[in-house]
């Protein structure tokens, strides 16, 4: 293994290992279409940082903070109803992203941003990635109960006195964060493969949350690392490359015998 | 009387701003049992989720002993959760605080008893997904037993309950009152209401709250469940029928 593909793989490892946690209460809590918006809706914001030779991370984290505000403004429109509303707002954020990035002097190219370039990690990402799984895993492991107290019954939740509102927005910043990093690797569009991905591949086959999210940060962490090594022997691009290993391991996962509750 | 457990003083409350209930005053004591009766819509789980604080009111006020412990409808709660009873029993712990940190000893404790009082210690490994009807709502009023409030919100604890988990629940309510804890719990079932120390009825406002012997005549039977009720038995109002239009069923009452 080469020592460009080493760094991407420990990339991956990390970055994606977390959205594999975190993605079984993403799937749990039904945010997997907001998670989809958010990372398509960032995307000007990346453009705008690679226009401006800033960090990725800063554009990744702006743009998501930008398309958040946008899409709720969107959604809150009663005359088209929320799906509609975030749809609308969510092609337009692409649409104007694409837009700034196919300007002829625009640096970066726009498929490493819409599809990732986890060979071109830097160690900022690196150290960034290390960060969110020390940060967020901590953030994880304390919020497991309550978490799962709210996923369960929200009503009884809030009797326990946890807000479930409180409770979901605690974990979209979660999974803001998770998307601002892991695009690196995985671009604006491929980023939810390592979200959606393993916890569809495990969710059939735990009987515990705590099961749930090490189960889901091992397939994802595989993946990454199957991915790069795909993409090293069949000369493909490497983000879609784990992007498509992560598919198919939720394929496969939803195609076996369950163990858990099905 | 004691000092009330629970008290609302013309409490509103709805969602969007929209009241779906509105004009509801009534107050219980510690030890009290209230059944909460309506039709479907009527504004029973509004009244419950204004309660537990989900819902703030749109007018009014409400005022509780203690923080409330609520016990859903099944239904209500996500099945294909990864839990064991076991671990919806010890989620009543977390009331107390510390819901960074693992459980304590002492929480574990608190848990299996409770599930050995609602008579499913041998289920406690089961996933929840996997228990019968009667068995969730039996998981779920454990969680409520290891809260240990002072106040109790029953969502219609029997309905679709086998007759072994009725008659288990129905005991438990009894020790609970006995204890001096005060229960609202939520029904369709009229003639079951005669059984409480004090009906509430609902139909978008609030019909009739007293003893059921002064509060549950003909008309406020049938100003409760309006086009849902059938009376059977023209003398007096003790044969009716509510009609649940939800499931296309019927219980008679």
């Amino acid at each position: 293994m080469s020592g460009i593909e080493l760094r991407a793989t420990i990339e991956l490892v990390l970055a994606g290992g977390f959205c594999g946690a975190l993605g079984f209460w993403v799937l749990s809590e039904r945010l997997a279409y907001a998670g989809e918006s958010l990372s398509h809706g960032m995307l000007p914001g990346l453009v705008l940082a690679a226009l401006a030779g800033a960090p990725l991370l800063l554009g990744a984290a702006g743009g998501a903070l930008a398309a958040a505000g946008l899409i709720a403004l969107a959604a809150r429109d009663t005359r088209v109803g929320p799906d509609t509303g975030t749809a609308v707002a969510v092609t337009g954020l692409v649409g104007l992203g694409s837009l700034l990035a196919l300007a002829p002097d625009a640096p970066q190219r726009l498929g490493e941003l819409l599809f990732g370039d986890p060979l071109g990690v830097s160690d900022g990402d690196l150290a960034a990635a290390a960060a969110l799984v020390l940060a967020g895993g901590g953030a994880l492991a304390a919020l497991r109960r309550p978490l799962a107290a709210t996923a369960f019954d929200p009503a009884g939740a809030s009797s326990l006195g946890f807000s479930p509102a409180l409770v979901r927005l605690t974990l979209l910043g979660l999974m803001a964060a998770a998307i601002a990093i892991a695009v690196q690797g995985l671009g604006a569009l491929l980023v939810l493969a390592a979200l959606v991905g393993p916890p569809v591949a495990v969710r059939r086959h735990v009987r515990t949350p705590g099961e749930a999210m090490l189960a889901g940060a091992a397939v994802a962490a595989a993946a990454g690392a199957a991915g790069v090594q795909l993409s090293a022997h069949a000369g493909s691009a490497a983000g879609a490359s784990v992007a498509l290993v992560l598919c198919a391991a939720a394929g496969l996962g939803a195609a076996l015998p369950a163990r858990g509750l099905g | 009387m004691n000092a009330p457990a629970v008290v609302t003083d013309a409490l509103s409350a709805g969602y969007g701003g929209r009241p779906v209930l509105t004009d509801v005053s009534f107050a219980a004591a510690p030890g009290q049992t209230v059944c909460v009766l309506g039709p479907n819509g009527g504004g029973k789980t509004t009244l419950f989720r204004a309660l537990i604080g989900e819902l703030e009111p749109l007018a009014g006020s409400v005022t509780l002993s203690g923080r409330p412990a609520y016990v859903a409808q099944t239904e209500r709660t996500r099945l294909d959760f990864p839990v064991s009873a076991f671990d919806v029993a010890l989620m009543g712990a977390l009331v107390r605080g510390r819901w960074w940190l693992p459980p304590r000893r002492s929480d574990r404790v608190a848990a299996r008893a409770a599930l050995e009082r609602v008579g499913l210690g041998a289920e406690a490994d089961t996933a929840f997904g996997e228990l019968s009807g009667g068995q969730r709502q039996r998981a779920l009023l454990a969680r409520a037993l290891v809260q240990d409030s002072p106040v109790l919100l029953l969502d219609e604890p029997l309905a679709g309950v086998d007759p072994a988990s009725a008659q288990q629940i129905d005991a438990v309510f009894a020790e609970l009152r006995a204890e001096g804890r005060t229960l609202l719990v939520s029904s369709h079932d009229v003639e079951g209401a005669r059984g409480f120390d004090l009906v509430l009825c609902l139909n978008r406002r609030q019909v009739a709250f007293g003893p059921p012997g002064a509060a549950l005549d003909r008309a406020t039977i049938e100003a409760t469940y309006g086009r849902e009720l059938i009376v059977l038995d023209e003398a007096g109002a003790g044969r009716a029928v509510t009609v649940q239009h939800h499931d296309h069923g019927h219980s008679e009452s």
